[in-house]
């Protein structure tokens, strides 16, 4: 199955890309993605204990299992206002 | 004129539209509080020419709608409109007006002190930051909209 992924503020910019589409097998989570994430792109490790995540448009954790078709994203710490 | 009580674009933001989001009103509330975030020229000892905002949109203004139902749970008497700006902003424009709406002052300080520091715990919004000599993005909270001790915070200091 195939999730897309995307990424913001410096996530972007390390990985080159805002959007991201990648096969998964079932049962992939949230977390799963982004290990394989980061082993592609080393530097998003530094990330590891400070990002959120959100399926969908809505805010969920790290083993949240994912479907096909989902939208996976990855936010670094935020700086609204 | 009214428009959406919660927003993000590229508008530029003014406090007669952010007040002007409630409508007249039924006549029950006595007092509107507002607030404007505006890009200023240094931070943490850089010379500042610039700020550009992005967000992931539709989860901002979801956000958004979780912080008004916080207001709401926490001061029922009052009412929150929030726009945030987004895209390249000048020094001085405004990036945030807030408007908090109730029958007495009180509440409506509160909640419009709390909205924006809730927004900068738990919107998905960034900044990149354009200085003299580089850029950079600055990173704030990690954003969990279920961390309790943010948010215990967070009122704390809307009731201090």
């Amino acid at each position: 199955m195939r999730v897309t992924v995307k990424l913001f503020a410096r996530l972007r910019d390390i990985a080159g890309s805002s959007e991201l589409a990648r096969d998964v097998t079932p049962g992939a989570t949230i977390g799963s993605v982004w290990r394989e994430l980061a082993n592609e792109y080393p530097e998003l490790a530094n990330y590891e204990r400070s990002i959120s995540s959100a399926v969908n448009a809505d805010y969920a954790k790290m083993d949240r299992v994912l479907s096909d078709g989902d939208e996976v994203a990855f936010l670094p710490p935020v700086s609204g206002g | 004129m009214t428009g959406p009580l919660l927003a993000i674009g590229p508008e530029p933001l003014d406090l007669q539209r952010i007040a002007g989001a409630f409508g007249s009103g039924d006549g029950r509330d006595g007092a509107v509080v507002t607030f404007l975030g505006l890009v200023r020229n240094h931070n943490a000892g850089r010379s500042v020419r610039y700020l550009e905002y992005e967000a992931y949109e539709p989860l901002a203004v979801k956000a958004f709608e979780r912080i008004a139902a916080e207001i709401r749970d926490h001061w029922p008497s009052a009412t929150l409109a929030l726009h945030h700006r987004i895209g390249r902003l000048e020094i001085g424009d405004a990036s945030i007006a807030i408007a908090a709406r109730s029958p007495h002052r009180g509440d409506a300080y509160a909640a419009c002190r709390y909205a924006i520091e809730r927004v900068k715990q738990i919107a998905p919004i960034w900044k990149r930051e354009f200085f003299e000599g580089g850029d950079i993005w600055i990173e704030g909270a990690t954003a969990d909209p279920d961390d309790a001790r943010a948010k215990a915070e967070a009122e704390r200091l809307a009731c201090a």
